[in-house]
């Protein structure tokens, strides 16, 4: 017993050595808020705010970035990421980018949606601000299902997958198989980098922050629409721990949302054909 | 021999126990507390301290931003 | 001296937007007002003025840009008909409960539904009494002239930055396809330097966040945001504008506003040709609406007559000023038809029988 209380004094001794400030190597970024995050236990929308706002304070541009969220879980977003904001109607957000964009055409403007918002009522204002190659970066959060309204079907919900509104799974003769959105504007002419990624492994984190500094870079060269996709989980929505989770989306979504970049420098490099 | 060590800090109030930290940690420092913090929520812990490479993964899958990470070479 | 053209209504909204330094327009093509597009287009106003204009996906796209470009603080506009309006309304309510000021032009059709690509006024109640969901009123201006088409969009931006509003020009199919003389407003600066406490610009160490929302999830909040509203278009009635043609002395009143205006000026003209003592009185502002001078007329004369090219929308708003005081009657064609003057006439017979 004494040996054992000495060992944890020695040890307290040396985590008060170890935890200075001299010694820091992660703080999450002052430009979170600090508010207390909205989202469910284990969802994946705080990691990807925290790593937009990581990006945003390495390339110093907080003061010419301006975000537009959603309707939907992340509707709230504004509250949690440290620059202006708009908020948007429900799947209007790239055209209301289009709006700040054209004329700060200087300043760095985001827009950020899930996949009912950006991929079923947004459908039309996502492709056509694609095609147009707005100087904007989307950032698309697809967990296949809408959280806010509790579970229901989105269009990206896998096939026999299980919603409240397709309580005996999704049923792709009644209701068309899940729309690969990203496959699609990857193929106009407007997207310059188009990337799926996902946030819930430390090394698939570094490669979505990777991702999302690219975005920016292309907006910042005015190249042209950067879109990134995180497939991510809706624990709460799927009836699941968030390990659980996201075990099951490595599983079953990743196979058909496969991670990677498709389109770089404005060109494919994935047969998204293929992929369709 | 020098050894890396490293030292989390969990904002007890900020984590959510979601657990997301404990399945990351390469060397199973973390574990979740019995005790809950003032929502209920059972938050992270360094159950085995000694093994904290400071290695950032737990902090950078935090959803919360809950978790500070320090790093010494002894 | 003053530049003088001889233009279509739709033309003089787009020349106007270009020389007022209007900072940007979105839109989608819709008959009978395309020509704003069209012209603005033609005219190269990236060239001319730095002007943005963008042709939208739809008028849900457009209204949108409009929301977004209006949060910078910048003045921006959009133009459609009533189809593509009752599509916009979504975003209308969100520009109205955010506060952002903005210019809405409606060139009216006939409705319901795709109707008819005709002249009507049917759309005053969606204009007047909000329009999309939620309690909140646009300011309606509403041009009886292709002058007034001209100079209504300055003075509808002076209305919306005052009061951080959008406005709405309420126009019809007529005076929108009508060509007459107009003397040009006088071209203006754009935007330099303005108001930029509330834009988004991008948060900047001295301040806080700006954030652009119609979202306040407490209740307290939202009615508190409510009486705020309430209390703004309360105090737009400093700004209330009307026309009283030949009404000190009259028995008989008409009220009228936009084209039926005009066909009603030349009845006044014809019934007071005959000895008979009729005036009109032409609402400006549909809202705020010209209630009191209404109210007080109706303490004057014998009767009031609206004439509006509908099934009798305006109509109500006069009874309530009115007030039970005087019989209050409509008159008006709808379905794009327009009505002429001997219409108006025979309506004014049989109405005020025994009046004239």
């Amino acid at each position: 017993m004494k040996k054992n209380l000495s060992e944890d004094f020695s040890m307290e001794d040396s985590l008060e050595q170890i935890i200075q400030e001299k010694n820091l190597v992660y703080r999450p970024t002052r430009l979170m808020t600090g508010a207390t995050l909205s989202y469910c236990p284990g969802c994946g929308h705080g990691t990807i705010h925290r790593l937009i706002m990581e990006v945003v304070e390495e390339m110093g541009i907080q003061a010419e970035t301006i975000g537009v969220s959603p309707v939907g879980c992340a509707v709230l977003a504004y509250d949690f990421m440290d620059v202006d904001f708009t908020e948007a109607a429900h799947g209007r957000a790239p055209a209301v980018a289009t709006g700040i964009k054209r004329l700060w055409p200087d300043k760095y403007v985001f827009t950020y949606q899930g996949d009912g918002d950006l991929a079923a009522i947004g459908t039309a204002e996502t492709i056509h601000a694609c095609n147009r190659g707005e100087q904007i970066c989307i950032f698309f959060v697809n967990n296949g299902i809408y959280g806010m309204t509790g579970g229901q079907m989105a269009p990206t919900t896998l096939e026999g997958m299980v919603s409240s509104t397709t309580p005996y799974g999704r049923n792709v003769e009644q209701m068309g198989p899940p729309l690969k959105i990203t496959e699609l504007v990857a193929q106009l002419a407007g997207t310059y980098y188009v990337s799926r990624q996902s946030i819930h492994k430390a090394a698939t984190v570094r490669k979505a922050k990777k991702a999302i500094r690219k975005a920016f870079e292309v907006q910042k060269e005015k190249k042209g629409m950067a879109f990134v996709e995180f497939v991510s989980n809706c624990n709460s929505g799927w009836k699941m721990t968030p390990n659980e989770a996201n075990q099951w989306m490595e599983d079953h979504m990743f196979p058909f949302y496969p991670l990677g970049d498709i389109k770089v420098d404005g060109k494919l490099v994935k047969n998204v054909i293929q992929d369709l | 021999m020098a050894k890396v060590r490293g030292a989390i800090v969990v904002d007890i109030e900020r984590c959510k126990g979601c657990e997301v930290c404990v399945v990351n940690c390469p060397t199973d420092v973390i574990a979740m507390s019995k005790d809950v913090n003032s929502k209920g929520y059972h938050y992270a812990y360094m159950e085995h301290p000694d093994d904290c490479t400071g290695c950032t993964n737990c902090a950078i899958v935090c959803p919360d931003g809950a978790i500070t990470v320090y790093r010494i070479k002894n | 001296m003053k530049e003088i053209a001889l233009i279509k209504g739709n033309e003089a909204i787009a020349e106007a937007a270009i020389r007022t330094g209007v900072d940007a327009y979105f839109g989608y093509p819709i008959t009978p007002q395309s020509e704003v597009l069209e012209y603005l287009q033609l005219q190269k106003p990236e060239e001319r003025t730095g002007m943005v204009v963008l042709q939208a996906e739809s008028e849900l796209a457009a209204i949108n840009m409009v929301y977004g470009a209006a949060g910078t603080g910048k003045k921006v506009m959009t133009t459609s008909s009533s189809p593509g309006i009752s599509l916009m309304q979504e975003g209308i309510s969100y520009i109205a409960g955010a506060e952002l000021p903005c210019l809405i032009v409606n060139v009216v059709r006939g409705g319901p539904g795709l109707g008819t690509i005709q002249p009507s006024q049917a759309d005053y109640f969606q204009a007047t009494k909000g329009g999309g969901h939620g309690d909140y009123r646009l300011i309606v201006l509403a041009p009886a002239s292709v002058q007034e088409m001209a100079d209504f969009v300055d003075l509808a931006f002076e209305l919306a930055f005052k009061y951080r509003n959008p406005a709405l020009i309420l126009s019809d199919g007529l005076i929108g396809q009508m060509m007459e003389k107009v003397e040009l407003p006088e071209p203006k600066e754009r935007f330099t330097t303005f108001d930029q406490s509330w834009v988004i610009t991008g948060k900047t160490a001295d301040r806080e966040r700006n954030i652009i929302t119609s979202l306040n999830l407490d209740p307290e909040l939202q009615y508190e945001h409510n009486i705020k509203l309430q209390q703004k278009y309360e105090r737009m009635k400093e700004d209330v504008m009307f026309e009283s043609f030949q009404t000190d002395d009259a028995d008989f009143l008409l009220v009228a506003y936009g084209s039926s205006a005009r066909i009603c000026q030349k009845v006044v003209d014809v019934v007071r040709g005959r000895g008979k003592k009729l005036g009109l009185l032409r609402p400006i502002t549909l809202f705020p609406f010209p209630t009191e001078v209404i109210s007080e007329l109706s303490r004057r004369v014998k009767g009031i007559l609206s004439v509006e090219m509908s099934t009798g929308q305006m109509v109500e708003d006069v009874r309530l000023a009115a007030n039970g005081r005087v019989p209050v009657y409509h008159y008006g064609t709808f379905g794009g038809k327009i009505h002429s003057p001997e219409d108006v006439l025979n309506a004014i017979e049989e109405k005020f029988i025994g009046g004239f």
